[in-house]
């Protein structure tokens, strides 16, 4: 008899394993390139492998070390789990293969591969784990190796970032620590499932509701939420482009996946008060984050302050609970993963061609890089949800549930500010790509673009199945929808009762 | 000019054995008694560092020639292949087992296979400690 279950492990396993190599084979750098790439092409295939498996025949629970589900850790690789790794594992490939062209052989040396495995390991388990103290060790995990991307290469800027980043980081950790022992206090477990049925039981109730809260803070603050987003933006964007692309594709989507996990699981009782003050928030965070792209001229900047208004969206999903909203905010996190991931890598192309990040020192690049050109186009049209591409699905979905739930207003809201989102990105478009080109830029000699473009192009295309293809892909969607909105299927499939 | 420290050198040269062996102590005794990889990888770099502090950081360059990034990776891949061991075995993963076996001076002794994962915690441990003293020493 072979033990099945294993398989759910490995997509942490694999980035781990490749993590530990790639410290004896630091100074090699090319045997450690071939073994990255070979690493993340294998935890694609992988991901992909496992996502079709478990969407065919149910949910993988992996028992660590052979103890029963609610005294040992379980890893849960369920529908959503899955799909969301499967998505990290894209973004990894592309970050990959990204980072070979453009990462410095200095940089590479300095333990790059490294803390990039370890990253991608640490999504990768936060997204599987069954365990919520298990969950802030996979955070910490992922935080300890952003903290050391975000300082690589050392220039001015970053050590002053990565000081505020940490800082917040560390509170927000402690301030984990402190709800799981809250929560473990009253409760005397840290299972999910078995966390489930015991708020379940008291029905959430006087101290448990401020645990909730507490918990949501903890996520709101990784997740960028308001008011809690102000850390992000600048730090964002000071690192190295394949680190801002992983942290903005990867970072902050965590945050939102446990609250999606935790509210949709443990605290769905009070869904009157907790979940209305999602759609307040969300529309905040739209208002806030749409309001921070529009304001600067710096384009990095604004790419990272789009990545605020898409956690908003996601978190009025959440607060409109209802299976087809549901499914919109999953639908919308995997679209937003890919989108903002190809979008942080576009704008390293261009301020590698440019030598600047100003929007107003740009302009013409229409001439010499037409594919770029009409790539970063596509992709605005993607982030901002015009039909057939992925964003609108996610989005049709959310309006859908929220009218259905009566959430008009809140709705509404989101979809005019969707327009400035469109005109915060389409603006970066027609000052790079239109109008005369700088006497600057005339000196410099045109790059070739292809190896920066592939990447990025790998990234759209599945952005773009994600749109074209919905009729092929949305019932499993709403199927994950309508597992989230029914905790017993989760609970079930963990405890085994 | 060099202070003559022979007292501290003398001292050392005795010390040293000892901590280095309570830290091996306080390492086997984990799974019975207070103690574990963690403790004692901290206190066998403490005698480390004890030596260090002793003889300057160029002679015991030449004694320990195991660099200490090495030791924390070599850790985590003692760590992660018993995990893996469980794969080969086909028991879930992270599984433990123990048992007890009759060796020619020890006699009967219980051996368990966390103690596998112990030695991974008990290198790391080092190799971290060593890597954060020595970086910070050798900074000019």
């Amino acid at each position: 008899m072979s033990n099945f279950t294993n398989l759910a492990i490995l997509p942490i396993l694999l980035p781990t394993i490749a993590a530990i190599l790639s410290v004896f084979l630091n100074k090699q750098t090319t045997i450690t390139k071939w073994m990255t790439g070979i690493v993340v092409i294998g935890q694609m295939v992988l991901s992909f492998s496992l996502l079709i498996y478990v969407l065919l025949n149910g949910p993988i629970i992996l028992e660590a070390g052979d103890w029963t589900a609610p005294y040992g850790i379980v890893i849960v690789a369920d529908e959503l789990a899955m799909l969301l790794v499967s998505t990290t594992s894209l973004i990894a490939v592309a970050a990959a293969f990204y980072g070979f062209k453009t990462i410095s052989v200095d940089e590479q040396r300095f333990y790059y591969y490294m803390f990039f495995h370890f990253l991608i390991a640490g999504v990768s388990g936060a997204f599987l784990t069954g365990d919520l103290f298990n969950l802030f060790v996979f955070f910490e995990v992922l935080l300890m190796a952003s903290y050391a991307l975000i300082v690589l290469g050392g220039g001015k800027e970053q050590f002053r970032e990565s000081v505020k980043y940490v800082l917040i980081n560390v509170f927000s950790s402690v301030l984990f620590v402190t709800t799981i022992a809250f929560l473990y206090s009253v409760t005397g477990t840290v299972n999910m499932a078995q966390l489930a049925v015991r708020v379940g039981e008291v029905g959430q109730s006087g101290i448990l509701m401020v645990i909730a809260i507490m918990l949501f803070v903890v996520f709101a603050t990784k997740g960028a939420i308001f008011p809690l987003y102000f850390w992000l933006p600048k730090s964002y964007a000071v690192p190295h482009p394949v680190v801002s692309m992983l942290f903005g594709a990867l970072l902050t989507k965590v945050g939102i996946y446990s609250i999606l996990r935790t509210f949709t699981l443990i605290f769905g009782h009070q869904a009157d008060f907790t979940h209305q003050l999602f759609i307040i928030l969300g529309v905040l965070t739209i208002i806030f984050g749409v309001a921070g792209a529009l304001s600067t001229h710096d384009i990095k900047l604004i790419i990272a302050y789009n990545i605020i208004p898409a956690v908003g969206f996601i978190l009025i999903g959440i607060g409109v609970f209802h299976v087809t909203a549901l499914a919109g905010a999953v639908y919308y996190l995997v679209h937003d993963m890919i989108i903002k991931a190809a979008l942080f890598l576009l704008v390293g192309v261009i301020i590698t061609i440019t030598g600047t990040s100003d929007l107003r020192k740009m302009g013409g690049l229409i001439n010499r890089y037409p594919v770029l050109g009409w790539t970063f186009f596509v992709s605005t049209l993607v982030l901002a949800g015009i039909p057939p591409f992925s964003g609108f699905i996610g989005k049709y979905l959310l309006v859908r549930g929220g009218f259905e739930t009566g959430n008009y207003f809140a709705l509404i809201v989101a979809l005019l500010l969707s327009l400035l989102i469109l005109l915060s990105v389409i603006r970066i478009f027609i000052a790079v790509f239109w109008g005369e080109e700088t006497e600057e830029q005339k000196e410099k000699p045109t790059i070739s673009t292809t190896g920066y473009l592939a990447p990025i192009m790998f990234l759209l295309a599945f952005s773009i199945v994600l749109g074209v293809g919905a009729e092929f892909i949305y019932p499993y969607i709403q199927y994950i929808g309508d597992t989230l909105a029914d905790p017993s299927y989760y609970i079930e499939n963990v405890l085994k009762e | 000019m060099r202070t003559n420290d022979l007292i501290l050198k003398t001292t050392t040269n005795i010390i040293v054995f000892i901590i280095l062996a309570f830290s091996f102590k306080l390492f086997l005794a984990g799974h019975n008694m207070p103690g574990g990889g963690f403790i004692g990888g901290l206190m066998t770099a403490g005698a480390i560092i004890l030596m260090y502090l002793t003889y300057g950081l160029g002679p015991i360059k030449k004694v320990i020639r195991v660099p200490f990034t090495f030791l924390i990776a070599l850790g985590l891949a003692i760590a992660v292949a018993t995990g893996l061991g469980s794969f080969i075995f086909e028991q879930p993963f992270l599984s433990q087992t123990d048992g007890y076996f009759y060796l020619p001076i020890l006699g009967k002794t219980h051996l368990a296979t966390a103690v596998l994962f112990d030695i991974g915690v008990y290198l790391t441990v080092i190799g971290v400690t060593m890597t954060i003293i020595l970086s910070i020493a050798e900074d000019q």
